[in-house]
């Protein structure tokens, strides 16, 4: 299909599930009927992992990866 | 003839189960007088969200013991964080009763620090536990809490049980509830993740699901978390490696990679400034 701005090419992209054309010309985006809304519940059930706090840990690895059986089992169940 | 056994005998704390019945005798010197009783009561006035001592509390030979009905503990590899989250926040905004003993002072954190041994490790603990509030270390008086609700004292993931398979869970161990900041409620579980233990996606779920259901305790918007979250969370950090240290020592073992990841939050925390 062409842009109804600039009529240059649309393209089909999927993302997540949503089908989307976008324009390679002017980059305009076309939805189609519930895509708005599907874009909408999709952004509604995305929460990124929170930050921690300035002191906390930083960086990707995490100690408790292994279940949690490891050496705190206890602080996580235990008072 | 009655079977029991037993399923809990830690820190001077027994609990023992008979068929549907748990009998717990707390602490000496725990869970005692008319403020006790209070907590009790208050609890039993919340069955959808505790699940309390069936009867007053009975002294036994100069102990407390409460009776409970069993429930099934959680599954440690499957968290109920969203149920988690819901109970907690469906208590912080429960109108604080009649007669609620305060909360005061978290004080199983200077407990646990004056509990400590020698050593370069539990100085680092010790460091930390310096630069919190005058207030959290029994310096100072408690602060006046803005808007004070009903809170479990002394939550984890221990303090959940269901009665019977698919039954919803519920609170238990009621020797802790007050009125106070509920942002206590949440601290176990931010610190751990803090320290880099409890990974994001499981404090992300919990968090998300507590202000999902009007959480009081935290602001609404993502990331502010820690303008509430920041103190109650380096006092855990500084229990819990504190209770490490102690059981590591006892237990005549190394620390686990993930106690060692405590202390060096607490070296950390011990670096900032120190907090009024």
């Amino acid at each position: 299909m062409h842009c109804p701005k600039c009529h240059g090419y649309m393209r089909t992209y999927n993302r997540s599930g949503v089908q989307i054309e976008q324009c390679d010309n002017c980059r305009g985006v076309f939805l189609d009927y519930g895509e708005l809304e599907a874009l909408g519940r999709m952004e509604a059930g995305y929460h990124a992992a929170p930050p921690p706090p300035a002191w906390g840990h930083h960086g990707g690895h995490h100690h408790g990866h292994h279940g949690h059986h490891g050496g705190l089992f206890h602080a996580l169940f235990t008072t | 003839m009655v079977s029991a056994q037993v399923i809990y005998d830690r820190n001077g704390v027994l609990v023992v189960r008979s068929g549907d019945v748990v009998a717990k005798a707390h602490r000496p010197g725990r869970a005692t007088g008319p403020e006790f009783a209070r907590r009790a009561e208050i609890a039993a006035s919340l069955p959808e969200l505790f699940c309390a001592p069936l009867s007053p509390p009975l002294d036994v030979e100069g102990r407390t013991v409460t009776l409970e009905r069993y429930g099934t503990p959680v599954d440690p590899f499957d968290p109920p964080w969203e149920d988690a989250a819901r109970l907690l926040a469906a208590l912080h905004a429960v109108p604080v009763p009649k007669d609620t003993p305060p909360f005061g002072r978290p004080t199983r954190v200077a407990r646990a620090v004056s509990r400590l041994g020698d050593g370069e490790v539990a100085d680092a603990v010790r460091r930390a536990f310096a630069v919190l509030p005058a207030w959290v270390r029994g310096d100072a008086p408690v602060p006046v809490v803005k808007h004070e609700c009903l809170l479990h004292g002394d939550f984890h993931l221990g303090q959940l049980v269901r009665a019977g398979e698919g039954g919803t869970w519920r609170m238990i161990d009621v020797e802790d509830i007050g009125c106070g900041d509920p942002a206590w409620d949440l601290a176990r579980l931010a610190a751990l993740f803090a320290a880099g233990i409890l990974p994001p996606e499981a404090w992300g779920r919990f968090l998300y699901a507590y202000r999902e259901a009007g959480g009081v305790a935290v602001p609404p918007d993502e990331g502010s978390e820690w303008t509430v979250l920041d103190v109650p969370s380096r006092a855990l950090v500084v229990q819990i490696a504190a209770t490490s240290l102690r059981l590591a020592a006892e237990e005549g073992r190394d620390l686990a990679p993930e106690e060692t990841g405590l202390v060096a939050a607490c070296v950390r925390i011990a670096d900032l400034p120190e907090l009024p």
